[in-house]
């Protein structure tokens, strides 16, 4: 009696193991497939129109009310500046969320300008990296951050593919993760452009859905296909980000990793990720049920009896 | 000639005037004009010659695309507005919309038939006109050659009264 129970459980265990397995294993591989939402929006750069004015950085830093710079905005000799003996040129930090650089590219007679932010990708790997669901991707296209479940595993600055999340090193106590949010609490959530965007004199960043940004670079590539670069970057780089770009000069002299794959980063691992949940559910109903045909003839009804006898 | 000086003349009266109601007019608008408040606040308005830019480019097209009818310089616009034909309006402030990105702008973005969904907005169209003509022309190019900062443009960049008191050359990171 007692062993026929024990079979019909460990048969319901496999078979309950296996539909819990497939049920989430489905939805893994499904994940990959996301393009970004609609009506997400974006940001066009086109580094044809950017002056090197710096305003961005002077805008971010009262819109995100952050310290006071080292040096003023207007002092341009940041453009000089270099890090780890002149390999690296300036980088968002806690302080900063936007930063612009300057390049000298090969072929073209006069320096380029090229902000860096985050460029709140489609799949962002920040949001798939992190283990406690800090991030959101908001449908207006923004990758947000709730510090308040951060634990500070900083997995997230490992896992960007443009190096952008920072950490704020500088605070003893409860130090987070600080990058730039597109101005969403503030503006872009009420529909208002980020306060870059508004300041932007050459009007060198466009404010838009991601979907008619892409169809106006196009456009400015057609009508003008000698200054521009026949690509956009960001349309398709580690899944489409939200932030496009538009150069003149090839865009690996101008600090871009070209070398990025198309699919989201998340893809890499998907297969894996995918598995887990099979392993948790169905190898502990396994193994066990391996280890009960691995001993079955050493009946423990048997040895109970056996016991029993023997205090008899 | 007379008939050009008049035009010349119109044309400074109408930029003058346009100038003025673009300044007046940020501040006139509903709350979300409050943008290009803050930006009006951050520079004074432009003092621009306009007779010496006409000495200077001696074809109005050339910032005036073609509206004011003396025909387009560019050989795009040409497929449709070849004709010589004066527009209702010649200033910039009637085609390039000092809110680029208001909802209504970005609504106009995503209309399929429209040609001009990629129309700058005012200061983008100042700007890029002005400062890509004085690169080429070796014009003034610096911010403060053309519009001078206020206090509050003093503030956001940290700059003059408001620098940083121990500017620390960049050297670690």
């Amino acid at each position: 009696m007692s062993n026929v129970s024990r079979r019909k459980f460990l048969a319901g265990g496999l078979a309950g193991g296996a539909a819990v397995m497939l049920a989430p294993a489905k939805k893994a591989l499904a994940a990959g497939s996301f393009t970004g939402f609609p009506d997400g929006m974006g940001v066009l750069v086109d580094l044809t129109r950017c002056v090197g004015c710096r305003s961005c950085e002077a805008a971010c830093n009262k819109e995100q009310n952050l310290p006071a710079p080292e040096l003023p905005f207007d002092d341009l000799s940041v453009f000089d500046q270099t890090f780890h003996h002149g390999t690296q040129k300036r980088r968002p930090t806690e302080d900063a969320y936007t930063v612009v650089n300057r390049y000298e590219p090969e072929n073209l007679d006069k320096p380029v300008y090229r902000k860096i932010q985050c460029n709140h990708c489609n799949e962002p790997s920040c949001l798939t990296s992190c283990f406690v669901n800090a991030y959101t991707k908001t449908p207006e296209g923004a990758v947000i951050y709730n510090s308040k479940v951060c634990v500070g595993c900083r997995t997230c600055m490992v896992a960007c593919p443009f190096h952008i999340p920072a950490y704020s090193y500088s605070k003893v106590l409860d130090p987070i993760v600080k990058k730039c949010i597109f101005c969403y609490d503030s503006r872009v959530k009420h529909g208002k452009p980020p306060a870059c965007v508004e300041i932007c004199p050459a009007q060198a960043l466009t404010f838009g859905k991601r979907k008619d940004l892409l169809k106006i670079a196009k456009m400015r590539i057609k009508k003008a296909p000698d200054k521009y670069q026949p690509e956009i970057y960001g349309e398709n780089q580690v899944g489409g980000t939200g932030w496009l770009y538009l150069s003149e000069a090839p865009f690996e002299q101008v600090g871009f990793d070209t070398t990025l794959q198309k699919e989201p980063i998340i893809d890499n691992v998907k297969g894996f990720l995918g598995m887990v949940p099979m392993v948790l559910a169905i190898w502990p109903a396994l193994f066990t049920g391996f280890h009960l045909l691995a001993t079955k003839h050493k009946d423990h009804g048997h040895d109970d009896s056996h016991v029993e006898e023997e205090e008899q | 000639m007379f008939v050009a000086s008049s035009l010349n003349l119109r044309g400074v009266f109408l930029l003058l005037i346009s100038l003025l109601l673009a300044v007046n007019s940020y501040a006139m608008d509903a709350p979300e004009t409050v943008q290009i408040n803050a930006l009006a606040n951050y520079y004074e308005p432009v003092e621009f010659d306009h007779q010496l830019h006409v000495d200077v480019s001696g074809d109005c097209s050339v910032c005036h695309h073609h509206t004011t009818g003396t025909g387009t310089t560019d050989l795009y616009c040409s497929k449709c507005h070849g004709q010589f034909e004066e527009m209702v309006t010649v200033s910039c402030a009637d085609c390039h919309s000092a809110e680029p990105f208001s909802a209504e702008s970005i609504h106009r973005q995503s209309q399929q038939d429209l040609f001009h969904v990629d129309m700058n907005g005012l200061m983008g169209a100042y700007h890029q006109n002005c400062l890509g003509c004085h690169q080429e022309m070796d014009g003034p190019t610096g911010c403060q050659e053309c519009h001078a900062r206020t206090e509050a443009g003093d503030k956001l960049y940290h700059s003059g009264e408001f620098a940083p008191k121990a500017p620390e050359s960049a050297a670690s990171h």
